[in-house]
């Protein structure tokens, strides 16, 4: 399954030839083995993390027949000092933004980078910035920490999966799309990751500014904090409570169209 | 697929008089929830019900077949009705929601369904969706503009708007005014120039006058839930059907009124990746059959 994605990403890009009959035993060897998962919590709140935990019907299957969770501070209660090296893992799902004056979350983020053969920036914190994005220091624990950035600013990441919390249902259409190998599921979670920088004045700048609008009310729908309302058919934003998830545009029928997916789930 | 999959068309109306009465054509969104709501198909729905101001619908989660009655009959604007999806999910507590739907807003829909990704636990609660067919959508104001100087009517004496037989049809009290819809063309709303869709190829159910008689409404019945509720309502004597009319003021119609919505967007669309404009479709290059939905 990790080999089908690694390949899919180009991550294992060596020529055919290369590929001794001793590394396709790897790779064989590695099919039979249980996906190692880290879970990597910077600055974000948990909800990501709880939001996946609300997987009840699957995640007790998930956690112990379906994949290994080999590092993580709430989910495996394995932490990374000097001591215990971070472990190998085949994915990581990273939650909450990277602060650039945190000198652990920095030396964390890069380890996981070098550590993981997938990253994922889980969540809004760590795809989009979102809330941490106002962050302008000043405050206790530690005044200096003001700069809070998507983690795709920092070191590259494969797959973003956006939301405020992401949904439990995206997180187990997610799981399930990369146990099958499901690339066409996951084409728009890779795609995501070039959007860093998004606000609900997205769907003024991208969407009615751009003559796309419909007045469709899906924006206004899916704001996790009720920042979007609908004003004579079209968006408006109150900016106070806009969080900067990203949610509204992303959900937006008319910033990305998944034709075929669609047909496919309803049978058509 | 110039129509979009479907299992069935048909004529189709409702068979309570009521219904006919108020309604739009066949009063088949309205008859549908209805029945729907009665035999717990539905607990609710999301419609375009009646705001304060005439004409202008406001999007309203009905619980009773009254509060659908009351949001029968097209309103030829805006109504956001994606917006209260999550509101009759969460404020109104409804496990199956009904939803009437306009094609965009179908797809807005079946976009949350298949990537859920902020917005939870509400994509399994839609129980059944009513596709509306839509050659465009007009801002309010474009609305009273047109009523008032095509038609010269007053706007707050309009007791129905309907589109037929290439006119668009005011009704007061004691008069019936009406225009070629040639002379709405410039008040749409732009964002309907890029639509490939008439017919809410992605609803349930799927209902509009184009290619039905006067109070009869030409239906597609599309996924297996739809076929079940359309069914049911059928054999429960609430829907009644006709076939409909292969020749040039039937089904020929319809498709040849699809065909030249979608033959128009994908010029559009053609001509929009031209100058570099954003838009979520592909070009005609860029695919099999240049009028799918994609």
């Amino acid at each position: 399954m990790l080999a089908r994605i690694k390949e899919f990403l180009g991550m294992e890009a060596k020529p055919k030839e290369e590929a001794s009959q001793q590394e396709v035993e790897k790779v064989a060897e590695e099919e039979k083995t249980k996906p190692r998962i880290g879970y990597i919590h910077l600055s974000g709140c948990t909800g990501d993390a709880m939001s996946l935990t609300e997987n009840y019907d699957i995640l007790a299957p998930l956690l112990t027949e379906m994949v290994d969770i080999v590092y993580g501070q709430t989910l495996a209660d394995v932490w990374w000092d000097d001591e215990n090296p971070m472990p190998e893992m085949d994915l990581a799902l990273v939650e909450g933004s990277v602060c650039l004056q945190d000198e652990h979350s920095m030396k964390e983020l890069l380890e996981v980078r070098e550590k993981a053969g997938l990253v994922v920036a889980f969540g809004s914190c760590a795809a989009t910035g979102c809330f941490t994005r106002y962050s302008r220091g000043g405050q206790q624990a530690n005044p200096r920490h003001e700069s809070f950035v998507p983690i795709a600013d920092v070191v590259k990441v494969d797959l973003a999966m956006p939301g405020c919390p992401p949904s439990p249902e995206i997180i187990a259409k997610t799981v399930v799309a990369v146990i099958n190998g499901d690339m066409d599921y996951l084409q728009p979670m890779m795609d995501l990751v070039g959007y860093t920088e998004a606000c609900g004045c997205d769907l003024q700048l991208k969407v009615v500014n751009q003559a796309l609008c419909i007045g469709c009310g899906t924006c206004a729908m899916s704001c996790p904090t009720r920042a979007v309302t609908m004003t004579n058919g079209r968006p408006e934003v109150n900016s106070d409570r806009c969080v900067k998830c990203g949610v509204c545009y992303i959900q937006c029928p008319r910033s990305w169209w998944p034709a075929d997916r669609i047909n496919q789930d309803l049978g058509l | 697929m110039v129509l979009g999959t479907y299992k069935q068309i048909t004529l189709a109306r409702s068979t309570d008089k009521q219904i006919q009465k108020i309604s739009q054509d066949g009063g088949i969104a309205t008859g549908l929830l209805c029945f729907a709501l009665d035999e717990k198909i539905i607990d609710g729905a999301v419609v375009a019900g009646p705001s304060d101001e005439m004409w202008k619908p406001e999007p309203t989660v009905a619980l009773s077949s009254d509060e659908i009655m009351a949001a029968a009959g097209t309103k030829y604007t805006l109504s956001p009705n994606m917006w209260m999806v999550k509101e009759a999910v969460r404020q109104y507590g409804l496990e199956k929601a009904g939803i009437v739907t306009i094609p965009c807003q179908t797809m807005g829909l079946r976009k949350m369904q298949s990537y859920p990704i902020g917005v939870r636990f509400v994509a399994d609660k839609i129980a059944l969706d009513i596709g509306i067919c839509c050659t465009e959508n007009f801002p309010f104001e474009s609305l009273k503009t047109f009523i008032s100087a095509k038609a010269g009517v007053n706007f707050d004496l309009v007791e129905k708007m309907d589109i037929g037989k290439g006119k668009f049809w005011v009704k007061t009290q004691d008069d019936m005014i009406s225009f070629p819809i040639k002379e709405t063309h410039g008040y749409e709303q732009s964002g309907c120039k890029v639509c490939l869709d008439l017919v809410s190829e992605l609803s349930d159910i799927s209902t509009g006058s184009i290619g039905a008689p006067d109070d009869w409404s030409a239906v597609q019945v599309r996924t297996d839930i739809g076929e079940t509720v359309f069914n049911k309502a059928v054999d429960a004597g609430a829907i009644e059907l006709k076939p409909i009319d292969e020749g040039k003021f039937g089904l020929e119609m319809l498709t040849r009124l699809s065909k030249s919505k979608k033959e128009k967007a994908m010029k559009e669309i053609d001509r929009r990746k031209e100058l570099g404009l954003p838009v979520p479709y592909k070009a005609s290059s860029e695919k099999e059959d240049p009028l799918a939905n994609v």
